[in-house]
């Protein structure tokens, strides 16, 4: 029979080596995790821009050099205006400073796409995910969704390809330039809008309603925050064009 | 008592003896730890709707499983009797949070989806059941091959459910697809039930009716 002395030194010691074996595993990992996440954003941006075709394995020099490549980072306040000698990565995103992150895909000096970042709550979870606006800034290049944790194969099915696809091409602004965001419709858009409203509403998921629910919510304040940005995008478009 | 006699008494029993396979061996079917014992279910349910997460999370288990039974067994001697279900614990889950750890650095992709279920293996009642039913009992050598066993016997029953509800909740297997455009185009269409719970519980039960008709088990 043991003791309690031996019972303590027992504890104590069990203790002891779990805990020093799994801060030395931590330590160990840890840069290799942190890059792992900064590396997934960067492939999501690339993706929802569709620079990268998401069926192809990009190694990680791949998605470094395609990303450093393609991708300026700037940081725009709420009216819309750029605020110089800031990175993304200076935001802090529980300090609410006003300033939001922006990704611009550049080929020389021509934008190709604009590229925000999205998160709010779904169902179970907070999604975070990247939308792509088109040059024109009413448009929708792709969309991505990264992380959640919503139940797979129902409001999972957010991240999968046939869902995103269905976002591209549609316009977040009606004809009388005023912001209506893109809905995720119950059922099939064809049943339950009309034609007219086609453009601003993809179908939704089944067996996912409240996770669709979720998403438009989020998806329509994220775009109003950044709807001065793109109303400055939109204005010069015109401009060019009718000039 | 009785079991260390009897291993005074032979020492140099072979590593591959009958009784050692039978530990490996049994598990896969007539002492399932699924479909006989009925632990693990919550896990077989959650990560069976792709056959990519099950196989990743079999893995998982099978390292934790056979490193914490080798661990408790060659502890058995030195863990206090008052204290032992926390100190098997505190071995299971110091494994179970480096796999996570592993996961996260080098399968980024694949952690994201598997995401609290990895973590949940602490909880899985086969890792518990057998540090207390086996490895506080034996040597560490029967004690791995036990914990191989019985996570090959979950990972079987794991694999099986998955590929049933990929194919027929997605129509894909490992993420391909398998069932070609025309036959949607013809009015097929997924089961959606198969994505859900209840349909890994009808496949669950199917396997158990299955498995028992041809072990001749049945439970009291």
């Amino acid at each position: 029979m043991h003791s309690n002395f031996q019972t303590f030194r027992f504890a104590i010691i069990i203790t002891l080596v779990c805990s020093l074996l799994l801060a030395a595993a931590a330590t160990l990992l840890k840069p290799r995790q942190v890059e792992n996440v900064k590396l997934d954003i960067k492939k999501n941006i690339l993706k929802s821009a569709g620079i990268t075709n998401p069926d192809t394995e990009l190694t990680r020099e791949d998605i470094q050099a395609l990303y450093s490549k393609n991708i300026d980072e700037c940081v725009i306040d709420h009216q819309g205006a750029t605020v110089e000698g800031k990175t993304p990565s200076d935001i802090d995103p529980r300090a609410n400073s006003g300033l939001m992150a922006l990704y611009q895909w550049k080929e020389g000096d021509n934008i190709k796409a604009y590229i925000i970042p999205i998160s709010g709550k779904g169902l179970w979870s907070t999604i975070y995910g990247y939308l792509a606006v088109e040059p024109d800034g009413e448009t929708v290049r792709g969309i991505t969704f990264y992380q959640h944790g919503e139940t797979p194969g129902l409001g999972g099915e957010i991240e999968k390809k046939w869902f995103t696809d269905s976002f591209v091409g549609k316009k977040f602004i009606n004809s009388e330039g005023k912001l209506v965001s893109v809905s995720i419709v119950r059922g099939k858009i064809k049943d339950k809008v009309p034609e007219s409203e086609f453009y601003h509403n993809v179908d939704g998921i089944s067996g996912a309603t409240l996770t669709g629910r979720g998403v438009t919510k989020f998806l329509k304040e994220n775009l109003k925050m950044y709807d001065s940005y793109f109303k400055v995008v939109r204005d010069a478009q015109k401009g060019a064009v009718n000039g | 008592m009785a079991d260390q006699a009897v291993e005074v008494k032979k020492p140099k029993e072979s590593m591959f003896s009958k009784k050692n396979l039978k530990a490996l061996r049994e598990p896969l079917s007539s002492n399932n730890p699924i479909t006989f014992q009925v632990l693990g279910i919550c896990s077989a349910l959650a990560v069976t709707v792709q056959m990519r997460t099950a196989l990743v999370m079999s893995l998982a288990v099978m390292f934790v499983l056979a490193l914490s039974n080798v661990g408790i067994s060659m502890l058995r001697k030195h863990i206090p009797s008052k204290i032992r279900i926390i100190v098997e614990l505190a071995v299971i889950a110091t494994l179970v949070i480096l796999v996570d750890q592993i996961l996260k650095a080098y399968l980024y992709d694949i952690s994201k989806q598997l995401s609290v279920f990895v973590g949940l293996i602490i909880t899985n009642c086969i890792l518990m059941g057998r540090a207390e039913a086996f490895a506080l009992q034996n040597k560490p050598w029967p004690s791995f091959l036990d914990g191989l066993g019985n996570a090959l016997g979950y990972g079987w029953i794991l694999m099986t459910i998955a590929v049933g509800r990929e194919i027929l909740g997605s129509g894909s297997f490992m993420g391909f697809k398998i069932i070609p455009e025309s036959f949607y185009a013809a009015g097929y269409e997924n089961m959606g039930l198969m994505v859900l719970a209840p349909g890994a519980f009808i496949l669950l039960g199917l396997l158990v009716w299955v498995q028992r008709t041809i072990t001749k088990t049945v439970h009291e």
